[in-house]
Formats: C-alpha cells, structure tokens, sequence
C-alpha cells in the first residue's frame, strides 16, 4: 500500500479513537468541572461497561445484534448504578475534599478491577459485532462497525450537548458548576446534582467501552489506557471545560491514530504523558481557571 | 519537653534491637520476608518524609524507586561495578531525579502536584519499557552472582547469603528511621512541618518554602533511591514491575495506615499490609482488592492512621 | 528627613478589577515611630500594607526600606530584612506547641539547642504566656492565641513590626496588657498599627494616618487628627 492509502487508513482509525475517546474524557471532564473531583477509577466504568457488554450479549448467543442493542442500554445502566453507590458511600462522605477524594478513587479503581477479576477470569474476551458488511475502499475493505461507532459516538456526544445546554436539568448542573453555595442557597440539591453527574459520567465511560468492545476484547485491565487517555486530554482541552475537552480529543485522537502507525507507540505515550505534565505546570491558568471563566 | 525526646529515641532504639534480635529466631520463611519489608519500610519512609511532614502527597514515587533500582542494576550489569558503587549510584539517580522532578512538579500544589507526579512517573515506567534492550523490560533481569559478593578489607560479603541480606536491609533501614528522626527534630523538620501546616503563614516567617519543599523532596527521593538501590541488589531483580503506578500507591497506602506524619508508622504499615496481602494472596490472585478496600477504608473512617491514633490518644511525644 | 525616614511608598496602587483598593499612597514611615492607620471599612488598609510586606502585588508604584527599593522582593526576603507582618486573622500553627510556633520565627536568628530554648522562653514570658510552651496554640483561648501572634512577630526580632487589627476581640484587660506590650516593643522596632479601636489608636500612635477609598486623607498626631473636621466628617463623626 503507498503513502496515500496508508494515511487515509490511519485517519480512519483516529477518527475511531477521537469519537471514543471524546465519549470517555467527557465523563472524566464533567465529572471535575462540575464536582471538582478528579476520578482516577474512571477507566474502570470503561473497563466495566466493556465487560458487562460481553456478559449481556452472552445471554443470547443465537442474535449477536439483539444482544449487543441490550448490552448497549443495560450495562450503561448497570455502571451507573455502581457509580451512584460509590458517590453515596465513599464521595459524600469524604465531603468531595480534593486530596481524599484521588486517594478513595484510586481505592475505586482497584476494587471494580480485582473485583471484576474475582467474577470474570483474567480472559480476553471478544463479543460479535452486530453488523459485519465492510466498506470497500479502492485500496483496502474497512469494517462496517466502526463507521457505525462514529455515529453513534456523535449522536451520543449530541445529545449530552443537548443535555446540558439546552435543559433545565443542565442549567441546574451549570449552576451548582458555577458557585457551589450559591446553587445550594437557590435551593438546588447539589447533593443530588453531585450524584447524577458522578453516574452520567460513569455512563459515557460505560457507552465507550460497550461500543469498544466489538473492536478490543473485554479485560479486566483495559481500563488503564483510556484512563492515562481521557487524563492527557481532559487537561490540554482545559480541565472541566467541555468544548475544551471535545477538540483535544480529536487532535489527540486523530494524531494518536496517525502517529501509532508510523511510530512506536511507547515513545508516543513517552512524549505525549511528559507533556501533559509540563502544560499542567506551566499553563494552569488555562487549564484549572477556565472553569471558571 | 526534651523528655519526650529521650524516651522516642529510646522506643526508635528498642525498635531496632528487636529488629536485629528477631532474625535469631524467625523461621526461613519470615526471615526472608521481614528483610523484604525492611527494604520496603525503608521506602516507605521516604515516602512519609514527603506526605507527613512536608504535606506533599506525591503520586509518582515509584519513578525514585525505580531510579534507585535500575540506578544500580544497571550500573552492575552494565558497567560491571561492584555492590558498593552500585548502592551509590542508585542513591544519587533518586536524588538527582528527585531534584529534576521537582524543580517543575513544585510549581504546583494539591491535585495538580499529585496528578503531574503521577504523569512524570508513567513516563520514567514507559521509559523502562522503550529501552528493553537494556532492562528487558517488564520481564526484568537477574543480577550476576559475582556481583552480589563484595571484600572490604578482610571482610568478605555475600548479598545471597540470608544472614548478610538481613542485616545489611536492617542497615539501611535504621539508617533511614534514624535519618528521619534527626530530621524532624530538627529546625529544618520544624519548618517542613510549618510548611504541612499553612504553607502561607511560613512564608511570612521569612522561609523561602520551595527551597525547603524541594529539600525534602531530594531527601525523599534520596531514601526511595537507596531502598530501590538496595532492593536490586539483596534480592537480584531488577524489572519495570516496580516502576509502575502500583508501586507509587503501594506507599501511601503503608504510610496512611501505620499513621501519616509518625517515624514509626511506615514500618508498622509495610509489616501489616505485606502480610495481609501475603496471607490473602493464599485464596486468590485478585489480592490487589485488598489495596483497594483498604484505601477507601482508611481515608473514610481512619485518617490518622495506627500510629497517629495512639499518639492522638496516648503518647503524644511520639515523633 | 531621609536619614530618618524606615519606609517610604511612591504612587502605591492597587486595583482589583474596576475597584482601586488603594490608589496611588505616598507613604512615609520614620525609624522609631508608633503610626496608626485608621479608615472606614473597605479603606484599603489591609492592603496597603499587605503590599508594604509583600503579600500583595501592587499594580503600579515603588515600595522603599531603608533606602532601598524592595518592590521586586518577595514576602519571605522582606521578611528577612525586617519587616514583620501579624495577621488580622490569627493564623497561628494550630497544630503545633507555643514553643515550635515562637521556635519556628526564632530559629533563623538564633542557632543551637539551648540558645533557642532561653529565647523562646524569654519571647513567652514577654507576652505572659510562660507556662504555656507545652500546649498546642490551637486549643489556647483566642486572647492567648493574638498574644502568641505577636510573640511570633517579636520572634523575628524585625525592623519594622506590622500589626493589623491587634485588639480585635480581646478583653479590655487583655488590651491593656497588650498596649503595654507594644510601648516596650517600641523601643526597638518601629510598630505600624491598623486598628479600629480608637481609644487604643489615641493612647499608643504619636502619628495618625486616616485612609478613605485608597486614599490618604489625613496624617498628623493625635489632636490633630482629633480636630481635623474633614476626618470627623469622614469617619470619626459617623
């Protein structure tokens, strides 16, 4: 295959990765705009929602579309139903303090991971995509299903938009964003605001993970990469800044796809995690303050 | 008030008799581990030096550690230097990264240093993968045995040898508890403990407190090197496994539950947890749950730690 | 005047958004002196002299001491040269004994076990808490706590001693001890005083500066301020 062929391929696959991803980071980027919690189990509702996708669909092996629409509404749902346990149990309770809040969700993360080890097995496991026709390009055929993940990524993507900008459940969550105590004195329940973000976030972590899973078989480790992922964009894209969060992850998709085939992946994630450190340090008013702003 | 120090340094004293005592009558098994845990207490105390008494919860430690290990594993696989030299080198790759790390990572405070300490570490473990030719990545390598064995003088050491391991980890280990203690008795612990306390109200006291938070960040990372250092050569692996975020979390979790802040703490927190997950590790391969139950369960309900409730409650002379 | 002249700001100002919390303060200080500076809330008092000691950057202007210029200096280096700040708020180390927090000011002057231990000693007993060296200043009652304050200040044995808003919820035979306290302590270090309570301002400052909207408005000694009708009008009047 020449030049040509071969960049089109690789921006095929970074389109892939930027939707997925901008799924995921925009859970992890709600979740500190409006709580100012940083997540570090994020990954694991991913990891979950890939996994419980594979459990669902398994229930009815003789219909692979039938199963994965189930899975596509059931484990979402299941994941924030874990998430809404944890804000009620360990968040709320540790008063959503910043320093606790990291070390309890690194606590998280261990938990849903070994747990999911005990009841899962350490296997890769694949679940069958419920599509299978391929687009046939001039050069090469592509897989029918990723196309089918873009969409649905964008229509998801949407209407989280629409969601938060256009509802009064959004402005409600815009507002205890926006000044804490003030919402509380207008009498918004920020406690409950608090909840249901924790568990939408969840549930976009979740989405990513069940519509990733035809493509990557479900492990109970592959949490780890969309977590460092959804991290390195959540701050270049400005932390709790949404629109900030959806372009990086498609510079940082799309570039992740591009760079991948042509380098070693290793080195990528070398240069890309140093800076991610450095922006975090020099430019942290356009990072933390645009929240605010 | 100078009472309190006396009978402290006598129980760091005491501590560190039994230390020496028990390995007369442990049997193999405990022998081996408790050498294991003096090497990761070592660590751990150097972990504290940063969380307990400056404030500053790092989550990028296993980047010092791992300096230290390869520091040396490297320098005597590699460059063919003896045991000596090679425990130097480790020692000064925690420092000098410690140092480096630093000078940026401090500019931040709170989640921000957490999460850029976190970042940098998962750059030095990536690092350890994309040189395998040298580290052979997460598979590791073994040391040579003649590298282990080492002459001063007429003194002949073998590092293989149970008794040697024991002893020399013991070594280090008062090393560094007495280390610490010196130093949080000291002007300079008074200030790193101010600075924990209200960093601002230090300031005006007209302490320049980056120089100092980055003191004990070098100290911190000098202790990590020399326990990582050590580790490479007591018990001959060297592999990326220790550069991972695991071994970052590994000592807040000794640290938080022997009791933040307290000398003593880090070696009741490795003791316990080593053979909590030692003992679970018998029933099944997802023992890592017990570090997750175990982190959520002590910034819930026991903050303080062992050792800082008992010094909250009882002894409130202890370091 | 300049060989006696401590601290002297040209053109200090501060503004915070649209808002000038000070604008534009020609100050002057001379070794030696008690000063008060008196103002309505909102004055811009606090942050005067939050930029005298370096807490505060100003956005235009020049802060002198001792004939230099010490705009560029951080906190901690002015600090270093002599100039003390207490705070308003009490901030004492709460989780730490009398004898760290005044250790921890002292320390930098006086080196060594013993030496430190008679200082900090004879710095307690200055300020009557004496028996106090043991407990941790959190639990101390709130009188105790602004007197450890200022023992903290004495501590770093400064040039010039800031003191914003001393007597603020003290006792009235707290405040007499307390203005006996800074008369002895005025005879080594000049006291710069910001203070609501008149009958202390009147029994201890020998010079008045009124502030009003970031600006200076009046100075002089007490009877002067006392007569002054622009002051009455703007402040002690109301």
């Amino acid at each position: 295959m020449s030049f040509g062929p071969h960049l089109f391929l690789a921006l095929l696959e970074g389109t892939v990765t930027a939707f997925v991803l901008a799924l995921t980071a925009l859970g992890l980027s709600l979740v500190f705009g409006v709580m100012r919690v940083v997540n570090v189990a994020h990954g694991e509702f991913f990891m979950l929602g890939a996994v419980l996708a594979w459990a669902v669909s398994s229930l009815i092996p003789a219909s692979p579309a039938l199963g994965f629409l189930l899975a596509l509404i059931a484990s979402p749902l299941a994941v924030g139903a874990v998430a809404l346990l944890a804000d009620r149990l360990v968040l709320r309770r540790l008063n959503y303090a910043p320093e606790a809040t990291i070390v309890a969700t690194i606590g998280l993360l261990y938990i849903l991971q070994q747990l999911v080890l005990t009841f899962y097995g350490p296997y890769a496991r694949p679940v069958t995509a419920p599509i299978s026709f391929r687009v046939q390009f001039p050069w090469f055929g592509y897989s029918g299903y990723k196309l089918v993940v873009i969409a649905a990524a964008a229509a998801l993507l949407a209407a989280t938009w629409y969601l938060l900008m256009r509802t009064r459940i959004g402005l409600v969550m815009r507002a205890t964003q926006y000044d804490r105590e003030t919402a509380q004195a207008f009498g918004i329940p920020v406690e409950r605001v608090y909840s249901g973000i924790f568990a939408l976030g969840a549930m976009l972590a979740a989405t990513a993970g069940v519509l990733i899973v035809p493509i990557q078989q479900a492990h109970y480790l592959m949490g780890l990469d969309p977590l460092l992922l959804s991290f390195i964009t959540v701050i270049i894209g400005g932390l709790g800044s949404l629109r900030g969060t959806l372009v990086a992850a498609f510079v940082i998709g799309i570039s992740d796809g591009v760079i991948s085939v042509f380098f070693s992946p290793t080195l990528a994630k070398i240069i890309a995690t140093l800076f991610v450190a450095l922006v975090l340090v020099f430019r942290p008013s356009g990072l933390f303050g645009s929240a605010r702003a | 008030m100078h009472t309190g120090t006396r009978r402290a340094l006598l129980l760091h004293l005491a501590v560190l008799a039994g230390l020496f005592a028990l390995q007369f009558v442990l049997p193999d098994y405990h022998h081996r581990n408790l050498a294991r845990i003096l090497v990761l207490a070592s660590y751990a105390a150097g972990y504290n030096l940063l969380l307990g008494y400056t404030g500053l919860l790092s989550l990028g430690h296993a980047m010092l550690f791992a300096a230290g290990l390869y520091g040396a594993g490297l320098a005597v696989q590699l460059l063919g230097v003896n045991a000596a030299s090679g425990f130097a080198i480790g020692v000064l790759s925690g420092l000098a990264l410690a140092v480096a790390v630093g000078l940026v990572a401090l500019r931040t405070s709170g989640v921000a240093f957490m999460i850029v300490t976190l970042m940098f570490s998962q750059a030095a473990f990536l690092t350890t993968l994309y040189f395998a030719a040298f580290t052979r990545g997460d598979e590791g390598f073994v040391l040579p045995e003649a590298s282990r064995q080492y002459q001063i003088g007429s003194f002949f050491f073998d590092l293989s040898d149970p008794g040697t391991r024991y002893n020399f980890a013991l070594l280090l280990f008062a090393a560094c508890l007495m280390a610490t203690f010196v130093l949080v008795r000291s002007p300079i612990g008074r200030v790193l403990v101010a600075i924990r306390e209200n960093e601002q109200r230090t300031t005006m006291l007209g302490y320049h407190t980056f120089r100092y938070k980055l003191l004990a960040l070098a100290a911190s990372g000098a202790i990590s090197g020399a326990a990582g250092a050590a580790y490479a050569l007591l018990f001959s692996y060297v592999g990326s496994t220790f550069a991972s975020i695991q071994y970052s979390i590994l000592p807040l979790l000794w640290v938080l539950l022997g009791g933040v802040g307290t000398t003593l703490g880090p070696l009741i927190g490795t003791v316990l947890m080593f053979y909590l997950v030692d003992v679970i590790s018998g029933y099944t391969s997802a023992y890592l749950l017990l570090v997750g139950v175990a982190l959520v369960l002590l910034v819930l309900v026991f903050p303080k730690g062992i050792l800082g409730t008992v010094r909250a409650k009882a002894a409130p002379w202890l370091p | 005047m300049a060989a006696v002249t401590l601290l002297a700001t040209e053109g200090l100002s501060r503004h915070f958004g649209g808002v000038k919390a000070v604008d534009g303060v020609d100050f002057a200080l001379d070794r030696g002196e008690i000063r008060a500076i008196i103002g309505p809330n909102g004055a811009g008092k606090t942050t005067l002299v939050g930029m005298i000691c370096g807490r505060i950057d100003p956005s235009r202007g020049r802060v002198r001491f001792e004939d230099r210029d010490i705009t560029g200096l951080s906190a901690w280096a002015r600090v270093q040269r002599g100039i003390a700040y207490t705070f308003q708020i009490t901030s004492v180390f709460g989780g730490l004994t009398c004898f760290d927090n005044v250790a921890l000011a002292a320390q930098r002057r006086v080196h060594g076990h013993r030496a430190l231990d008679r200082e900090v000693a004879r710095l307690l007993g200055r300020v009557g808490l004496a028996d106090r060296a043991g407990v941790v200043a959190g639990v101390l009652p709130y009188g105790h706590q602004r007197l450890l304050e200022i023992a903290l200040g004495l501590a770093l044995k400064p040039k010039l001693l800031i003191l914003d808003e001393p007597t603020q919820g003290l006792s009235d035979a707290e405040i007499d001890h307390f203005c006996a306290l800074i008369r002895d302590v005025a005879a080594e270090a000049t006291v710069l005083l910001i203070e609501h309570n008149m009958a202390v301002v009147m029994e201890l400052a020998q010079r008045i500066t009124v502030m009003d909207n970031g600006r200076i408005l009046a100075e002089g000694a007490p009877e002067e301020i006392r007569a002054n009708p622009q002051v009455q009008e703007a402040y002690l009047g109301s």
